[in-house]
């Protein structure tokens, strides 16, 4: 009798590894959630972890990820309001927090206005389910997309936000999620309902009490119904040492209009993809900053699919990369046959601060209408010597003016950020770092 | 205004200098004393521009020969942030945009580095902000201009107020104005001109770097020089400019062709 030895990939197991604990997952009370999950477990079992040899992939690089052993979060670390209230927002009295993936309701502040719902999944009031649950996971495929089916393995909790039709809510809503442990992987998913003639605007903020290496593998899905509005603010700050790889998808409905900034401060591999599907006359506003140093890569992903006619995108992403740090973009902009009177446009701008950073941007077209207006661009560069002169001319000294350039080149993107106190924070945190670049 | 025993602000002597290799600046020689206004003139590529920013210290400019001494000091010893908080400025032939960063931002920046400098008090946004307002209204500007980004859209003769708007703020002791003339409708070179000359007293200078007479119907030189070949080939009084108007450059250059070649001649004999 011959001995056959099967030789598996390391990243398979890796995943075995790491889908340990999942079948011990309580049963949802979502019928909806106990099939996805068992959907994404039978997915997982075809995929690996993706290398450098896969095309989505190609500019990252995962090994320092599958050094790392992580476990699913075992206990919730109770917080109390004092150790977080400095990533409050004071216009965004809305909030739910998430620590390490576990609801804290004791640091969240849900609201009192009628027939909105911003609440965690567990919890969520009965009468609104229904809604909700239908959108669950409808949005973001799974298909080869790994880290998609490991969150979606491991739905448990989640954040529900339900704008019913024709509700306006005025002050945004914040989603936070907190990660307090090293060694843990967390699943983060969030749901955003958007009814028709709704308005809300939601800020996503992934940060960090403690450094160290942990993962952070979010989903969220953002449905607009027609002529809805929202506004999708995403912040990034995880730890300098974490793994941030995230999904989001987005359908956006007849006439309607979604906005999002994304800033990538943290972690040292992020990835963030981001699928925005656009019906019959909607638009979009996919803006990005990627602000990276030391030995960090944050690498964005983007899918704009303009699938009827109509549409309208604007993309501008920007990327600072100091130290010896990687930033990627791949853009794709999809118009499908008979999305006639697109209109697009998408610019990549990036800055190197040194001589060892570096940036691969892809931005691509694939236009299969003939009545369309398409431009994308790409830029590299370092700070423009004239710009650096003048205000040197002005006084400033070469770091000073050098600094206040670099701020210059990010604070177009987060200025485009609809909440003041947000901005402000990032702005300090921007000045901070730009200010300490050599 | 020429005052003989104004001192000596600017002394230029033998100064070369070139870019990418090619040399621009041949020999230059070039004083400036207090409360003086000099206007240098030239066709194009005569090298006006580049003196211009050799005296700002841009560093795609080599400094190949020469020395320039302002206020004694060697200039060259000094970075370009150095020269301005010694009291050098240049109003750009093009101003830089800056996008994201906010006109009044850059300005009270600009403005109270210098006063740091010159041990002079530094102002907080509102106080700045009143300061600035009063120096706008020199310059006939909209206030709406501080909250833009910098030079960001302006038109060409909004990025010129913009400059002289900085040389009220940071009152230099001598200030070089490149072709600060060009891109103004007359309305607007009225206006600029007659900042420029609220702003010039017996203690600073200014050097008027042109292409055109008119600039000078309004800012009145002492000194008229022609350059060319990357030299100064002749001085002379206002009416120089008027001349050269009418005239051109063509006989200049004869004139200096024949006296090299006088020169030459003599000594050889």
């Amino acid at each position: 009798m011959s001995t056959v030895t099967a030789i598996r990939k390391p990243a398979v197991d890796y995943l075995d590894n790491l889908l340990t604990g999942q079948p011990q997952l309580p049963a949802s009370r979502w019928a909806q959630v106990n099939a996805l999950r068992a959907k994404a477990v039978e997915h997982l079992d075809r995929l690996a972890l993706p290398t450098l040899r896969d095309e989505e992939w190609r500019f990252t690089d995962l090994s320092a990820l599958t050094r790392l052993s992580l476990q699913p979060v075992r206990s919730a670390t109770h917080l109390a309001v004092p150790d977080i209230a400095h990533f409050y927002l004071d216009d965004a009295p809305t909030r739910l927090v998430f620590v390490d993936g576990i609801y804290a309701p004791q640091l969240s502040s849900e609201p009192v206005e009628d027939g909105v719902v911003v609440a965690n999944l567990l919890a969520a009031d009965a009468a609104h389910c229904a809604a909700l649950q239908a959108q669950f996971g409808l949005h973001q495929a799974i298909g080869d997309n790994v880290f998609a089916a490991l969150n979606t393995a491991f739905v448990h909790d989640a954040a529900v936000i339900l704008v019913p039709r024709n509700v306006a809510i005025a002050a945004p809503v914040q989603v936070l999620f907190i990660a307090t442990q090293a060694g843990v992987v967390s699943y983060p998913r969030c749901l955003l309902v958007a009814e028709v003639g709704s308005s809300v605007t939601l800020i996503e903020d992934y940060v960090a009490l403690e450094g160290g290496a942990y993962l952070v593998n979010p989903v969220t899905e953002i449905a607009l119904a027609d002529q809805a509005h929202v506004h999708h603010i995403r912040v990034q700050r995880d730890s300098q040492q974490a793994f941030h790889i995230a999904n989001c998808a987005v359908s956006v409905g007849r006439s309607s209009n979604y906005q999002s900034v994304s800033i990538a401060m943290g972690a040292q591999i992020s990835r963030y993809n981001l699928e925005v599907r656009l019906a019959e006359g909607a638009e979009c506003t996919v803006d990005g900053l990627a602000l990276i140093a030391d030995s960090q890569t944050a690498d964005t992903h983007s899918f704009i699919d303009h699938a009827k006619p109509h549409g309208v995108s604007r993309q501008l992403h920007k990327c600072i990369a100091g130290g010896s740090a990687h930033a990627v973009f791949n853009g794709k902009v999809m118009v499908r046959q008979g999305a006639q009177r697109t209109d697009s446009a998408q610019s990549s701008r990036n800055l190197l601060l040194s001589a060892k950073a570096y940036v691969d941007t892809k931005p691509q077209l694939e236009i299969f209408a003939d009545d369309v207006k398409c431009v994308h661009g790409a830029t590299i560069g370092q700070l423009d010597n004239e710009e650096v002169f003048y205000l040197q001319s002005r006084g400033l000294s070469d770091a000073a003016a050098r600094s206040l350039l670099t701020y210059a080149f990010g604070a177009e993107i987060i200025d485009r950020i609809p909440v003041a106190s947000l901005k402000h924070q990032l702005e300090q945190r921007v000045f901070e770092q730009t200010g300490s670049q050599p | 205004m020429i005052n003989p025993n104004s001192p000596v602000l600017l002394e230029v002597r033998g100064l070369c200098a070139s870019v990418n290799g090619i040399r621009i600046l041949k020999d230059l020689d070039f004083t400036v004393k207090r409360g003086e206004v000099h206007a240098i003139m030239g066709p194009n590529g005569s090298g006006k521009s580049t003196f211009a920013k050799v005296l700002a210290g841009h560093t795609a400019y080599e400094v190949t020969a020469g020395t320039v001494l302002f206020e004694g000091r060697d200039l060259f010893a000094l970075a370009p942030e150095e020269r301005a908080r010694a009291g050098v400025f240049l109003a750009f032939q093009y101003p830089i945009e800056i996008p994201g960063v906010a006109n009044s931002q850059f300005l009270r920046l600009s403005y109270n580095t210098l006063q740091a400098q010159r041990g002079k008090e530094e102002l907080d946004p509102l106080e700045f902000d009143d300061f600035v307002r009063e120096k706008m209204k020199l310059l006939d500007m909209n206030p709406d201009f501080l909250d833009r980004s910098v030079n960001e859209g302006f038109s060409g003769g909004e990025k010129k107020r913009n400059e002289i708007l900085q040389m009220a703020l940071l009152e230099p002791r001598l200030a070089i104005l490149d072709e600060t003339d060009s891109g103004l409708d007359i309305d607007a070179l009225r206006v600029v001109s007659q900042g420029v000359n609220q702003l010039t007293h017996k203690d600073n200078a200014i050097v008027l770097v042109t292409h055109y007479q008119r600039l000078l119907n309004y800012i009145v030189p002492d000194f008229v020089h022609v350059m060319e070949s990357g030299r100064i080939i002749k001085t002379g009084a206002k009416e120089l400019a008027v001349e050269l108007e009418t005239r051109g450059y063509d006989w200049v250059s004869a004139e200096h062709q024949a006296a090299s070649e006088t020169r030459a001649a003599g000594v050889t004999a």
